[in-house]
C-alpha cells in the first residue's frame, strides 16, 4: 500500500455502526465468509459489488459501537482502498489504522457522489475528485501513523521498530 | 493552573505525569489488559508470538469466555477451548470462563478499582467507569502491543459533565436516565470524549445503578463514562478485601467541554426506538407497540437491583401468551443471589425463561436470537439493526421495569403502573 489512493467510490449515509459492517450473528466465521455479510444490513449486494480499491465514503460517525475489529477487517479482506468519512467513531478509527485499512476524516463529504472516481494524498491530506473535477482538504495523519497505514498495520509497524522481520 | 477532571487525573498518573490536558497524547501504562473469547487470544496469537510472545505482566492480564457461552455451534466451541488453552499456555491467573459478561465479571472479581487505566477488547470496557476508573474499548490488534509492552498511547479527551439533580421518583430508574443522556447528546455527540456524571441523584444510586451510566458512555461514542468513587464503591471493595483504594475527584476548577444539567424528579420511564440508541421517546409515546421477546439481562441492566424489580412487578401476574421472555443474570454470582432470594421462581412461574450469564442474544451469539420482521424490548445496550439476530428485527431499549411491564402485557408498556 502507498500512501497514494485511487478508486471508484461507494456513498453511504451518517452513523455505518458495527452491526451493519460486521453483523455480530456472523463473527464467529473466517473473515472470508463475514466478509460476504459485510454492509448486508443496508447493502445487501456491497461484497459482491465491491472492486479492489474501492472507496467508501460516508457521513459522520463511521464505525459507531463495537470494537470488534472485524468491522475493519472485513473491508481490508474486500480490499476497500480507503474510507472517507466526516469523521469516524474512535475505536473503529484506531482499529482500522492498526491493521492497515486507511480512514481520512474529511469534515464534509457531501460533494462526492457514489460512481465518482477518487485520489486520495494521504500524506498531503488531499482529495482530488477525478470525475468532478474537484480537490479536497482533509484532516492530516501524523506522519508516524501515515507509516504504520503504508506498512500494512501496527503488527509490522511495531515488528520493525523491534527489529523482527515480517 | 486550572483543575483537572477524574479522567485528567488518571490519565496523569498512568503517563507518570503531573497534568495532563486534553488533545495531548500521552504514552500510558495499563493497570488492566482485559479480552474475551471472541476478540481475544484467537485474534491476537499469531501477531503476539511473531513479535515475541512474551506478556508484560500477567498479573494484569484478565481473560472472560463469555460471548460464545455456552456454545452453540462447534466453531464457537472450538474459539472456547482455544481462550481456555490460550490462558493455560500463558498461565494466567486470572481466566474466567462460563461466570457471565466480562465487564460484570472483572467487577465482582476486584479487578477494577478507582484510578485505574482499564483497557479490553470490547466496547463496553467503559463500564468500568462507574468505580472511578479509566476504562474503555481498544481493537484486538492494540491489545497485542499492551500485551507485549504494557503500554499505549491515548490522547486526553475533553471531558463533558452530566449532572443529574433531584429525587428519582419511584418507576424511574438509571437505565432511563441515561438513555434521556444519549437522547439529547446524541449517539456521536460525546465522540473522543468522556462522559463524567454527576450530582445528588447519582450520588445517591447503588453500584448497580452507577454501572448502568458507564457501560453505555460509549453509545454516545464516549471514550468512556466515570463517576467520582465515594463512599458507596469504596463499601463495595471492601466487602473484597480491597482497602485503601485512592479517592480521585474532579477538581473545582476542572474544565469541561460542555456541562448539561438535569431534573431527575420530572423524569418519565424512556424508550430508545429502533434502530438508533439516541431515538429515545418517553415510555407514553411507543405504548401498545407489539413485542414477540422481552429480554432482561446484559451488563447494561441484568444486576441484583434489576432482578429485583422486575420479580416485584411479576410476582403473581403472568406474562403475555404471545411472547417469550428471556432473562439472563449478568453473572452466577447474581444468579445465585437471585435463586437465593426466590425471584428465579417468581420470574419462571411468571413464565419467564431464565437463561445462563452470556452475553447470548444480546450481541447476536446465542440463546435467543431473532427472527425477520420479530420485535424485541430489552433491557440492553444496543439497538442496531442486526444486533440482537436479523437485520429486519426491531430492538426497543429501556430499563428492567419497562421490559417487565411489556412482559405481562405483550406490548411496550408504562411500569408505573404496576409499582406501588
Amino acid at each position: 500500500m502507498s500512501e497514494m489512493i485511487r478508486g471508484r467510490v461507494w456513498k453511504y449515509g451518517h452513523n455505518i455502526n458495527t452491526d451493519i459492517i460486521s453483523p455480530g450473528q456472523y463473527m464467529s466465521l473466517s473473515i472470508e465468509e463475514q466478509s460476504q455479510h459485510a454492509m448486508e444490513a443496508i447493502d445487501p449486494d456491497f461484497s459482491k459489488k465491491v472492486r479492489p480499491g474501492d472507496i467508501i465514503v460516508a457521513g459522520d460517525n463511521f464505525g459507531s459501537g463495537s470494537s470488534r475489529e472485524t468491522a475493519p477487517l472485513v473491508l481490508k479482506h474486500l480490499q476497500v482502498g480507503a474510507i472517507l468519512g466526516n469523521f469516524f467513531a474512535r475505536i473503529f478509527f484506531r482499529n482500522a489504522i492498526n491493521i492497515g485499512l486507511p480512514v481520512v476524516e474529511m469534515g464534509d463529504t457531501s460533494y462526492i457522489d457514489e460512481g465518482d472516481m477518487l485520489e486520495i494524498d494521504l500524506l498531503k491530506g488531499k482529495v482530488i475528485n477525478i470525475t468532478k473535477g474537484q480537490e479536497y482538504k482533509t484532516a492530516k495523519l501524523p506522519a508516524h501513523l501515515v507509516e504504520m497505514v503504508s506498512l500494512g498495520g501496527l503488527e509490522p509497524y511495531l515488528a520493525k521498530r523491534m527489529g523482527i522481520s515480517s | 493552573m486550572v483543575g483537572m477532571t477524574i479522567a485528567e487525573k488518571t490519565l496523569a498518573r498512568a503517563a507518570g505525569k503531573k497534568e495532563v490536558r486534553p488533545g495531548e497524547i500521552v504514552w500510558v501504562n495499563v493497570d488492566i489488559a482485559m479480552m474475551h473469547d471472541l476478540l481475544g487470544p484467537r485474534l491476537i496469537d499469531k501477531g503476539f508470538r511473531k513479535l515475541g510472545g512474551k506478556l508484560f505482566d500477567r498479573e494484569k492480564v484478565v481473560v472472560v469466555s463469555d460471548h460464545c457461552t455456552p456454545p452453540a455451534t462447534v466453531y464457537q466451541a472450538d474459539i472456547l477451548k482455544y481462550t481456555r488453552d490460550w490462558a493455560k499456555e500463558f498461565e494466567l491467573p486470572y481466566y474466567y470462563e462460563f461466570e457471565g459478561p466480562c465487564h460484570q465479571v472483572i467487577v465482582e472479581h476486584g479487578h477494577v478499582r478507582p484510578g485505574r487505566l482499564i483497557l479490553g477488547t470490547d466496547s463496553h470496557t467503559c463500564m468500568a467507569g462507574g468505580l472511578g476508573a479509566f476504562a474503555t474499548g481498544i481493537g484486538s490488534t492494540e491489545m497485542i502491543g499492551v500485551l507485549l509492552t504494557g503500554e499505549t498511547w491515548l490522547k486526553v479527551p475533553e471531558t463533558i459533565k452530566v449532572n443529574w439533580e433531584g429525587t428519582i421518583p419511584s418507576g424511574i430508574y438509571s437505565k432511563d436516565i441515561i438513555l434521556k443522556t444519549i437522547g439529547d447528546i446524541g449517539h456521536a455527540g460525546a465522540t473522543y470524549q468522556v462522559l463524567e456524571f454527576a450530582g445528588s441523584a447519582i450520588r445517591g444510586m447503588s453500584l448497580d445503578e452507577r454501572l448502568v451510566l458507564s457501560n453505555m458512555a460509549v453509545e454516545a461514542g464516549a471514550k468512556t463514562g466515570i463517576i467520582e468513587p465515594d463512599d458507596v464503591i469504596e463499601g463495595f471493595l471492601k466487602t473484597k478485601g480491597i482497602e485503601n483504594t485512592e479517592r480521585i475527584n474532579s477538581d473545582h476548577d476542572a474544565r469541561y467541554l460542555r456541562e448539561f444539567a438535569y431534573n431527575a424528579s420530572e423524569l418519565e420511564p424512556q424508550v430508545a426506538c429502533p434502530h438508533e440508541i439516541d431515538n429515545v421517546h418517553p415510555v407514553s409515546a411507543v405504548e401498545g407497540t407489539y413485542v414477540d421477546q422481552v429480554y432482561l439481562g446484559s451488563c447494561t441492566n441484568g444486576r441484583i437491583s434489576d432482578l429485583r424489580v422486575a420479580a416485584e412487578i411479576l410476582k403473581g401476574r403472568k406474562i403475555s401468551k404471545n411472547i417469550r421472555c428471556l432473562v439472563v443474570p449478568a453473572s452466577q454470582a447474581i444468579w445465585m443471589q437471585a435463586n437465593k432470594e426466590g425471584i428465579l421462581d417468581v420470574l419462571t412461574e411468571a413464565g419467564c425463561i431464565v437463561n445462563m450469564p452470556s452475553c447470548g442474544a444480546c450481541g447476536g451469539f446465542t440463546s435467543g436470537v431473532i427472527g425477520a420482521g420479530e420485535v424485541v424490548m430489552s433491557s440492553s445496550n444496543r439497538n442496531f439493526k442486526g444486533r440482537m439476530g436479523s437485520p429486519l428485527g426491531e430492538i426497543y431499549i429501556g430499563s428492567p421495569a419497562t421490559v417487565a411491564a411489556t412482559a405481562i402485557e405483550g406490548k411496550i408498556a408504562d411500569p408505573r403502573k404496576y409499582i406501588q
